[in-house]
């Protein structure tokens, strides 16, 4: 069907259900998915505060909740874990970014199955209710971590939490692989087939490029995952024996026998170690925009940006047994592993000198989105630091199980990923909503969650070369770690102030939306396609023409054009780089 | 070319898609890739258990492996059945489509009820997810098994019923839910079999669904991605065939 001409028969919605709720709309499933994943990050942050006042004190009564157990601190270590990492890392950026940007930075009308893609956020949406439904059954929500380890997780006596709060945990893990699943075809199959012409995939801007790697890993990931989660099912609920061997729990021989929980582990690490990467990626990806639309400068080493992020993908699936080295390996798959791991610091590394030489002798302009676009890098850097030194199996084996992973993996892959999805919310907000977001309250805001983060997570390398362990609800008690009290108590009180000024954020966020200052169609002066359509974008994303791309997405400050700035639109007269 | 594109009458405006091909089966691709991993994770987690227990069972004997050679001849049979269809699809003619695909039906369906009665012939020897006769330390030999070839019976019912509604449309319908309720009522109420047919209860709601919001022809790309699918689910047959029963044969 090569008609060529403009005919527009798929109207726009009408009605609230059609148009906000069942939308098959991108743009209104990728705000119902940002809206879900803030839901998420405000129940996620909220336990987290509960676990650090916790931590400092154990026998405080709280309101609301009271006092807090051993395994009640347990429980909210697994949810804060997983509704950070699912709902979260893996549903803003990706999701959320991805779904409202991506059709139109490549010039298409809609992802290529809208259906499939309104199907994918409700599943998304009924994963999480169900993770939500653990805390209010009989025995709350489990206690196993994120990481769900057998046997903990597979034998339904092992604790408080490990009965039905386990089994709806792994069945919203399940329900979110297929939703998972589901997007990530879907941004594929788009970014292949949809891009406008002259969008070459070498002129796809890299957010493009990281959603694109993203959705190639979660395709591959969370199928998995998803075999595992049915596997610790069946386990759990039919009496296999896949993750359990013969182990006596209180005195009671259990019906199990024969299993290996290390066979958990490796499925569930080939899916958690690409997990790592979709998280980030996306957010690499927002950054490599600001900084160079910020700098006025093209991207330094456009190509070696795109290199390096498939490198990063393809490294990602082969690194997955650095978690295990606590769990016993052969020595030799633990050198190779290590030395994969190694290896991942090469594109990580080409990535984040690239992003200096953008800044270098760039004309920044310093507003909110570019100052998280800067704090990514700096986050980036220092959680990436430590990742050489747990990636060596015998600096693993000591630090494997204190706080030092627990500083390590919040900088780089949590926060770090944070503050993407904040410069992506800065910079996209007069697009998403038509006005502006208030610069002074972001400023405010990102100094206090930049100085916050590094206060709440720096000290915790200390805390954990000192040995304290991670994952224990108390230890005020125990001898060795009294002097470390007071580094504790000061990470608690930086928690609750960096957790007090994310109340700026979305007072800022729902305020600007409908009192911030009209924007222009395009007030950063960016050149990518989503800058050059209506704001907020019609229905079809473009009114019924598909643009023309003439050039590649950085072209800034080029000698001789009348603005600094060229457009992919722009005719392909224009002289650039 | 993608749905939207072909929607929205502006085909022409885009980059040539990858390979030529369109959207939907792209989309395929992508989902047995997926599925690849999925079946490998579960393929995985067998020869994990089978390497780390020394005396795993192996109890399939000369009516066993003839049962499951078969089995393993129907699909190949179906494959084939399945790229005439899909020739003749290209060609136009689609009553000869119809019937290649019933024949692919067909040979699934054999494939299926071949199965089912080997599974039954198991349970009857007392063997279960969690336990069996011939090695009682090695309660992963049942577990395993039974993962597998469920999860690979699942994808070929789905496969059928996917071929039915390619073929039928919403004809289909009656003729599933029949099958539906009289393998329900012929099965004995303890039977597996008796809560597994629930599955072609699912089905056809699913299929009513897709088939009232599009409410289309089948032209010949779907039932070439139809027959992606089922050639998909045959190869994945071809690893669980000597994995599972030819390395398990009682010497």
């Amino acid at each position: 069907m090569a008609t060529g001409e403009v005919v527009h028969v798929h109207a726009a919605p009408q009605g609230f259900i059609r148009k906000y709720i069942f939308s098959l709309d991108h743009k209104v499933i990728g705000l119902q998915y940002y809206f879900l994943a803030l839901t998420a990050v405000f129940v996620g942050m909220f336990l987290s505060l509960l676990m650090r006042v916790h931590m400092i004190w154990p026998t405080a009564v709280l309101p609301l909740v009271g006092e807090i157990k051993p395994e009640t601190y347990l429980s909210l270590l697994t949810m804060h874990g997983t509704i950070m990492v699912f709902f979260v890392l893996t549903t803003a950026p990706q999701g959320g970014f991805g779904n409202y940007f991506l059709p139109i930075q490549i010039g298409a009308p809609d992802m290529a199955f809208p259906v499939l893609n309104m199907l994918s956020f409700w599943t998304t949406f009924v994963a999480f209710v169900v993770l939500l439904a653990a805390f209010f059954v009989t025995g709350g929500a489990p206690l196993h971590g994120w990481t769900g380890y057998a046997p903990l997780s597979a034998l339904t006596n092992a604790g408080p939490g490990q009965q039905l709060g386990a089994d709806l945990w792994i069945t919203s893990i399940a329900i979110f692989c297929i939703a998972s699943l589901m997007g990530a075809l879907n941004f594929i199959t788009t970014t292949l087939d949809l891009r406008a012409k002259g969008m070459t995939m070498m002129r796809m801007p890299l957010t493009c490029w990281a959603w694109f790697i993203t959705a190639i890993l979660g395709l591959l990931a969370f199928g998995v995952l998803l075999s595992a989660g049915i596997l610790l099912l069946l386990d759990r609920n039919l009496g296999t024996s896949f993750y359990v061997p013969l182990v006596v729990v209180n005195g009671q021989i259990m019906g199990h026998k024969g299993g290996s929980p290390l066979l958990w582990q490796h499925l569930f690490w080939f899916f958690g170690h690409p997990e790592v990467y979709i998280a980030i990626l996306p957010g690499m990806g927002v950054a490599s925009q600001l900084l160079s639309t910020f700098s006025r400068k093209p991207i330094f080493g456009y190509k070696a940006m795109v290199y390096a992020i498939m490198a990063i993908g393809f490294l990602g699936f082969m690194v997955w047994g650095h978690h295990m080295f606590m769990s016993g390996m052969s020595p030799y798959s633990a050198f190779a592993f290590s030395l994969m791991t190694m290896a991942i610091g090469v594109p990580s590394a080409i990535k984040t000198f690239n992003w200096l030489g953008t800044l270098h002798k760039g004309r920044i302009r310093f507003q909110t989105p570019m100052l998280y676009a800067i704090g990514f890098v700096s986050l980036f850097v220092s959680g990436g630091l430590s990742g050489p030194f747990l990636a060596q199996p015998v600096l693993d084996i000591p630090l494997h199980d204190t706080a030092f992973v627990v500083g390590h993996f919040h900088l780089i892959m949590g926060v770090a990923a944070i503050f993407g999805m904040f410069a992506g919310t800065y910079y996209w907000f007069p697009k998403m909503f038509g006005r502006m977001m208030n610069e002074t309250w972001g400023r405010v805001h990102f100094f206090i969650t930049l100085a916050g983060t590094y206060c709440i997570f720096m000290p915790m390398h200390y805390l954990g070369m000192a040995g304290q362990p991670r994952r224990y609800s108390q230890f005020t008690e125990l001898a060795y770690l009294q002097h470390l009290i007071p580094l504790n108590t000061f990470i608690t009180y930086a928690a609750i102030l960096t957790i007090g000024a994310q109340f700026i954020f979305v007072i800022n966020l729902f305020w600007s939306m409908f009192k911030g200052p009209k924007s222009s169609d395009n007030p950063w002066e960016a050149t990518t396609l989503e800058w050059t359509t209506a704001t907020p974008p019609p229905h079809d994303n473009f009114g019924g023409r598909t643009p023309v791309v003439n050039h590649g997405p950085y072209e800034y400050s080029v000698p001789g054009a009348p603005r600094d700035f060229v457009m992919q639109t722009d005719p392909a007269s224009v002289r650039t780089h | 070319m993608s749905d939207v594109a072909v929607q929205h009458g502006i085909a022409g405006a885009y980059e040539p898609s990858l390979f030529g091909t369109y959207s939907k089966k792209i989309g395929m691709w992508l989902f047995l890739l997926s599925d690849s991993l999925t079946f490998g994770a579960l393929l995985f987690a067998y020869s994990y258990g089978r390497i780390s227990n020394p005396d795993w069972p192996t109890p399939f004997g000369k009516a066993s492996i003839a049962n499951a050679t078969i089995m393993t001849g129907c699909l190949l049979s179906s494959s084939l059945t399945m790229v005439l269809g899909v020739l003749a699809a290209r060609r136009g003619d689609f009553r000869w489509t119809r019937w290649w695909i019933f024949a692919t039906m067909v040979f699934g369906s054999a494939f299926i009820v071949l199965h089912a009665k080997e599974w039954s012939g198991l349970i009857g020897e007392g063997m279960t997810p969690f336990k069996n006769p011939w090695a009682p330390n090695v309660p992963q030999f049942g577990g395993t098994f039974f993962t597998l070839t469920g999860m690979h019976m699942l994808h070929v019912t789905i496969g059928v019923i996917y071929l039915g509604v390619v073929a039928l449309r919403k004809k289909f319908l009656p003729v599933l839910l029949a099958l539906w309720l009289i393998v329900w009522l012929v099965t004995p109420a303890d039977s597996i079999f008796h809560i597994a047919v629930h599955v072609l209860l699912v089905g056809a709601v699913v299929a009513a669904v897709i088939l009232f919001l599009k409410p289309k022809d089948y032209d010949a790309h779907d039932v070439e991605i139809a027959g992606l699918y089922w050639h998909f689910v045959d190869l994945v047959w071809m690893f669980i065939f000597p994995l599972v029963y030819l390395m398990s044969t009682r010497v």
